[in-house]
């Protein structure tokens, strides 16, 4: 059980060794350091504080730098503080840097991002609406159509689907399959999308269901 | 250079032979049959030439037995093997889809000739 934050930088192409096309996305990951560890006894559940990034020390509140200086990086802060659960309880020690080693090409991961917002959507992109018919007569083309029934029940059900926000949340893609790791970048490429811009911080995690 | 750019160059080839659209080439493609590999040609008139870079694809048209066949290859693949330039042509287009509705004498592309 593995857990890295990282940074989408975009997607590409490579060549697999039969030659084949395989789309890629090309992330950024650690060195993350342990910044608090979290077990079973103490806390009641597994998991590690990591950090990623870096920020100045000055920009830091004494709060946080007071904490850091637990595991001993208060000298060059990290610009992002996340917790990552795990299943059992972790062999890492305070102030130990995670790296892209921890993944191997072929084995698989979850990535967890922020989607592209898509700002105020009808429904049909929203909730893939099929939407009326654009000639014949025609009237209500990308219109949600009836939204309940008459006088019983006189209201229209909660969780109806209705047009809105659109996009800008966490989601998780599991099962992505390492392509290849490069320790010498930070670098892991995966294959497929993962959610969010170029940028954009992403959390992978070692597959649950593989 | 960022970091995505060095990934996607690491594919490119620098050896790719210099052809355009209209030109008649010849392509050596790396076919795999259980455990041997051997090389196909696949010849044909270059119709299209999109995308960049890594994704950089190209587009052969042939009429064989009277049926076209048109196959697009990535330029960088490893299974294209190398590609041969048997011809040049003059065209006035950048993608010469308007030849899959011709046939015959007014499918031809003239020859570009150095005087």
């Amino acid at each position: 059980m593995a857990g890295l934050i990282g940074k989408k930088l975009g997607m590409t192409q490579v060549y697999d060794e039969n030659g084949k096309v395989v789309p890629v996305t090309v992330i950024q990951a650690g060195p993350c350091p342990v910044l608090d560890i979290r077990t079973q006894d103490s806390h009641g559940y597994s998991a590690l504080q990591v950090g990623f990034g870096k920020k100045k020390a000055k920009n830091v509140s004494k709060a946080v730098l007071g904490h850091l200086n637990k595991s001993g990086k208060a000298e060059n802060p990290p610009a992002l503080i996340k917790e990552i659960r795990l299943t059992e309880d972790p062999s890492e020690e305070l102030g130990q840097d995670l790296t892209v080693e921890a993944f191997e090409a072929g084995s698989f991961v979850d990535v967890t991002g922020t989607s592209k917002g898509k700002g105020f959507q009808g429904v049909v992109k929203r909730y893939n609406f099929g939407g009326g018919r654009a000639s014949h007569g025609g009237d209500w083309t990308r219109k949600p159509g009836s939204i309940g029934m008459c006088e019983f029940p006189g209201k229209v059900y909660k969780g109806r689907k209705m047009p809105g926000h659109t996009g800008s949340v966490q989601r998780t893609i599991m099962g992505l399959k390492i392509v290849s790791v490069r320790p010498e970048d930070n670098v892991v490429l995966v294959k497929g999308a993962v959610p969010g811009h170029k940028g954009g911080i992403v959390v992978l995690r070692t597959a649950k269901k593989k | 250079m960022n970091l995505l750019d060095k990934i996607s160059r690491e594919n490119v080839k620098t050896d790719v032979a210099d052809f355009s659209v209209g030109d008649t080439v010849k392509v050596n493609v790396k076919i795999t049959e259980g455990t041997n590999t051997r090389i196909q040609a696949f010849s044909g008139v270059v119709i299209a030439r999109k995308g960049a870079g890594i994704a950089e694809t190209f587009t052969v048209r042939r009429v064989t037995f009277g049926q076209g066949v048109e196959r697009v290859f990535p330029v960088n693949s490893p299974m294209v093997d190398s590609i041969d330039v048997e011809r040049r042509g003059i065209v006035r287009r950048a993608k010469l889809y308007y030849l899959r509705d011709k046939v015959g004498k007014s499918a031809r592309i003239t020859e570009k000739r150095d005087y």
